[in-house]
């Protein structure tokens, strides 16, 4: 059976590695590749860096970082972050990263996503959505997607923000997600602004919505605060793959034990 | 920590044709001590000790690119040779006759059997992530790698083998396909043994021993 994944997220600035609340207060925590090989050793079934540098003469130091991971590990990884064309997406790529992840550029000029399927193939494409609460909604603009633009049920809307949920987009996040899915996106990592940080717990609703809406993987983030919370990500949330950051990031609990826990509620991972 | 034991194998080829990222296959290599070399011309398939046929994308543009450079020849002569060939993923599809990926393509035609998508039932396609191996025979490839052992697959097409007796195992996805497959110093592997960990490199220094021309040590079946 196809194992669910965890994977753990470590935010990187200028090569290092810093821990976000909310996105904010951010504080050195290490090495990128002493963090990425421990996880690979702790069992995670992929890792994910998220690089938050601002500028773009830094993408250097990046792309030296992303050499020395896949230098590192022998599990897939993920770097998302400031990539802005199809060209930052192959470097990347070429770097020695699995895949890439697509945030603003995927707002702002949506032909992106389609442009890096068809150069690098679906698999390694994909494209983070930032969700947030929201009464107010509207279709993505540009979008063909037709369909519910809220989940069925409860008539809850999310809307797409970006810069890590500074920025409203006011487009609705179910109609986001089939567009990115349409213009070739492999994956969706979602996370839900209101939850993240807080460890709270995953936004079951959301990711449920997006999941029903959708045909490719997607990735819950943001709330992980309890072994519980991994487990009805995955099993009431039906996503496919639980990610977070600072729960591992400062031991509060490691990747093996999230394993255990979730192998002995009957769901199928990686031992 | 490097293992020097395959520094012998002086010549591991690896054919790039355009179809994938051939560094993370070379560093695994390398990791494991050998002397991983990417490859761009037919003409070095002669001088290589062993081959390893990677690649990601589509099986169209793949066997055209392989034709066009002229690659099918010294790769039925190495085979001939008995020199040990890899394929990984899209490069363990091309061993087989034909596949149904956006029309109808020859392969190499060194495995009998077909390359067929998914159904739609299966799942999501692509299949992505980390699914198991069910361990068919005492496969020199799959030494030391324990039943049901996880590997990392990407991938939307699956192999149809027509003889059971090359299946060292089998996968599980929507359907019962060959994921790893073994006749003779010819294998192949579906998923990533580069990116699937432990039992990846465990699998990829069976290769190279075969190269080196050690005999792995057989795990009983279990």
């Amino acid at each position: 059976m196809l194992a669910k994944r965890i994977i753990p997220c470590l935010d990187v600035k200028n090569g290092r590695v810093v821990k976000g609340i909310h996105f904010v207060g951010l504080r050195d925590a290490g090495d990128p590749i002493e963090q990425a090989r421990w996880y690979a050793e702790q069992g995670a079934d992929e890792v994910t860096f998220l690089d938050i540098t601002a500028s773009v003469e830094a993408r250097g130091t990046l792309l030296h970082m992303v050499e020395r991971v896949a230098d590192s590990i022998f599990i897939p990884f993920t770097v998302g972050g400031g990539v802005r064309s199809a060209d930052d997406f192959r470097d990347l790529l070429r770097a020695g990263a699995d895949k890439a992840s697509i945030n603003t550029a995927a707002v702002t000029k949506p032909q992106i996503i389609s442009e890096c399927a068809e150069k690098f193939g679906s698999q390694c494409v994909v494209v983070a959505i930032d969700a947030k609460k929201s009464s107010n909604v509207m279709p993505p603009a540009l979008s063909k997607a037709k369909g519910e633009t809220s989940s069925e049920k409860s008539g809850a809307h999310w809307q797409v923000s970006t810069h890590g949920g500074r920025k409203e987009t006011g487009w609705d996040a179910i109609a986001w997600a089939r567009e990115v899915e349409r213009l070739g996106a492999g994956e969706i990592l979602l996370t839900s602004i209101d939850r993240d940080g807080t460890q709270s717990g995953y936004d079951l609703e959301l990711t449920r919505a997006i999941v029903k809406a959708v045909n490719i993987p997607v990735i819950a983030s943001g709330g992980a605060g309890t072994l519980e919370h991994f487990y009805t990500a995955l099993s009431e949330g039906q996503a496919d793959a639980v990610l977070a950051a600072s729960l591992f990031h400062d031991r509060v609990m490691s990747i093996g034990e999230v394993k255990q826990y979730l192998a002995a509620r009957g769901v199928c991972i990686r031992k | 920590m490097r293992d020097t034991r395959y520094a012998i194998c002086e010549m591991l080829a690896i054919i790039d044709y355009g179809m994938s990222n051939l560094r993370s296959v070379r560093h695994a290599f390398e990791y494991l001590g050998a002397e991983a070399r990417i490859v761009d011309s037919p003409r070095e398939v002669e001088r290589a000790r062993a081959l390893v046929l990677p690649g990601d994308g589509a099986f169209g543009p793949a066997m055209e690119n392989l034709n066009a450079f002229g690659w099918l020849e010294p790769f039925y002569a190495a085979i001939a040779r008995g020199v040990p060939f890899l394929g990984i993923c899209l490069g363990m599809q091309l061993l087989f006759e034909t596949s149904e990926e956006n029309g109808a393509h020859q392969g190499l035609g060194i495995l009998r059997g077909s390359v067929k998508k998914f159904p739609r039932a299966a799942g999501k396609i692509p299949q992505i992530g980390w699914n198991q191996l069910q361990i068919k025979s005492s496969s020199r490839f799959l030494a030391g790698v324990s039943q049901n052992a996880f590997a990392y697959f990407v991938h939307s097409y699956y192999c149809d083998a027509r003889d059971e007796n090359v299946i060292a195992a089998r996968t599980e996805y929507g359907v019962s396909y060959a994921s790893v497959v073994e006749a003779g110093n010819v294998w192949g592997a579906q998923f990533h043994p580069e990116k699937s960990g432990a039992d990846g490199l465990t699998m990829l220094r069976n290769f190279l021993a075969l190269a080196a021309g050690e005999t792995a040590e057989l795990r009983p079946e279990t």
